[in-house]
């Protein structure tokens, strides 16, 4: 008999059991090249589980990732390949889509054990931040890069600036969260900013890179490679870790989010009106019950709209509620991008973030939170899709 | 800060805009050319629409209508833009990209470029009106629409 429709859920059907990520490098400092990174990541993933990596059966990944699941499989001499999913578009929107996407496909009996991975070298490849050339344009790009709204930082500044404009949100909810990355990473030994800390008069004293955005107020520009294993929870438990369980995961974005240019209706979001409820009612949980977050800096105001259209504050708190106090371990209101996050860590297009939520949920964080049972992580703000994850240990199944 | 040069705000050398493979966007930026502002706007229901698509997103009828609009807005959002993205603006100096939104037209918004001094207080609503700004000298000449304050 068919499953009722409410029933369908990646609720505790789902583990990571493995993690692995390269040495993280300033853009250009890799001595690997992209695919080799990938390849490293991968095999650090299946030490830590203590997996055979010829049993991966699948790969998923986003935001067009260069190393390809058929040659990954190949040059990995896996013995067979059963799912392969690539999330469509939205930069490190994707970060936990791929996740779910495969963890649907572990569900659905497609595949059994799962690679998740993101692998990205700028200083080889082209930097996000840089655009060159006269080449004619078309599409979106056209209604916005000849005015000099060429990069990320442009394209997202306004949408920042509407968004302090309606909530009364100052340029201090900001400074916080770059605070917080930069506090974590102080103490995280792979963080490429580890030994590089920031206070508020460098912040206030660091130049514009576009207003709103001070230079800390932007992700970093790096070469590495993240990985994840995922397996059934049937076997959640036959690894050497202790399994984080996926509670629930959700992706997309609300009417006319991809409107261009400018043009969605709810201008001033990150895209997550319609995202977060779905993810909270997959996972069965509140705001309330979540005691750490990892939330995709691509800039700093995006944050602070994903954490208040997750629920931890209404947005014309943002002020009182974004403080470097609330905002970290292990006593903070809320913990914030314990790792250091795309702005201290390393800017692994988010997928470092997946990584430190399964470190908080095993309880073995450079930073841990106090509470970590549940660990929330938000993808890349202010695109579509965009996507968030929540994991759990097996005491909140 | 560099001269501006044939009137242009930002220094030649950026990309250059253009209607897609399949035509879509190109009454656009036709009529920019002919120092008109076309958006679409649904025939059947009447509902506006920017940027273009080839069905109407409210009625699903297809190959909407472009409509002369009046080029007058009020500011919806900006930036002030200090890092050159682009080797073309490498020691050009701040400016300023604005978000308009057009009253007249459903509300539509669309990018452009704040005429005058980049370093103006800018305030979200103020009203503006558009000026259309001719690029003849590249291979393929284009004209964009800026704004400056009423």
């Amino acid at each position: 008999m068919a499953r009722r429709a409410t029933e369908r859920s990646l609720r505790g059907r789902v583990a990571v059991v493995g993690i692995g990520q390269t040495d993280y490098y300033r853009h250009g400092a890799s001595p690997d090249p992209e695919f080799k990174l990938a390849l490293k990541a991968i095999l650090a993933a299946c030490a830590d589980a203590g997996i055979d990596p010829r049993d991966i059966d699948g790969f998923a990944s986003y935001s067009d990732d260069r190393s390809e699941a058929s040659r990954l499989a190949a040059a990995l001499g896996i013995h067979r390949l059963r799912s392969a999913t690539m999330q469509w578009g939205g930069g490190g929107g994707g970060c936990c889509a791929a996740v779910a996407n495969a963890a649907a496909s572990i569900v659905a009996g497609l595949s059994d054990c799962v690679v998740v991975f993101r692998s990205l070298a700028q200083g080889q490849y082209g930097r996000f931040g840089q655009t060159d050339g006269i080449d004619t344009i078309s599409g979106e790009k056209a209604y916005l890069m000849p005015y000099g709204v060429l990069a990320p930082p442009q394209r997202f500044a306004m949408r920042v600036r509407r968004y302090m404009h309606e909530h009364g949100v100052r340029q201090e909810a900001l400074r916080a969260i770059a605070l917080a990355s930069y506090h974590h990473a102080q103490s995280n030994p792979r963080a490429v900013m580890h030994g590089k800390p920031l206070d508020a008069a460098k912040y206030d004293a660091s130049r514009w890179i576009v207003e709103p955005f001070h230079l800390y107020d932007c992700c970093m520009e790096n070469d590495g490679a993240a990985a994840l294993l995922l397996v059934s929870e049937e076997r959640a438990k036959d690894f050497r870790q202790k399994p984080a369980y996926v509670l629930g995961a959700a992706f997309g974005s609300g009417h006319r989010t991809g409107a261009s240019p400018h043009n969605s209706p709810l201008y001033a979001s990150a895209s997550f009106d319609t995202v977060a409820p779905d993810l909270y009612r997959m996972a069965g949980v509140g705001p309330t019950d979540v005691g750490v977050v990892q939330a995709y800096e691509n800039f700093t105001g995006g944050v602070a709209m994903a954490l208040s259209e997750h629920g931890f504050f209404r947005a014309e708190e943002a002020n009182e509620f974004l403080t470097l106090d609330n905002l970290i371990a292990p006593s903070g209101r809320l913990p914030l991008n314990t790792s250091g996050g795309n702005l201290a860590e390393c800017y692994m297009h988010g997928f470092e973030l997946v990584l430190e939520a399964v470190r908080q949920v095993r309880g073995t964080s450079t930073s841990q939170a106090k509470r970590s049972d549940v660990a929330l992580v938000i993808g890349g703000p202010m695109v579509t899709p965009a996507s968030n994850l929540l994991l759990g240990s097996e005491a909140v199944l | 800060m560099s001269a501006k040069v044939d009137g242009l705000y930002l220094p030649s050398g950026l990309p250059i805009p253009a209607a897609e493979p399949d035509g879509l966007s190109a009454p656009y930026w036709t009529g920019l050319r002919e120092n008109r502002l076309l958006v679409q706007r649904c025939a059947r229901c009447r509902t506006w629409q920017f940027g273009p698509e080839w069905i109407c997103h409210h009625c699903h009828a297809f190959d909407v209508e472009w409509t002369e609009v009046e080029p007058r807005g009020r500011v919806f959002s900006w930036e002030r833009v200090w890092h050159p993205s682009h080797a073309a603006l490498k020691k050009h100096g701040p400016y300023l990209a604005v978000l308009v939104e057009l009253p007249q037209a459903g509300g539509v918004r669309m990018v452009g470029n704040l005429l005058g001094d980049p370093m103006q207080t800018v305030e979200i609503g103020a009203e503006v009106e558009g000026i259309f700004e001719h690029h003849h000298d590249c291979i393929s000449p284009y004209s964009l629409l800026q704004w400056r304050l009423c």
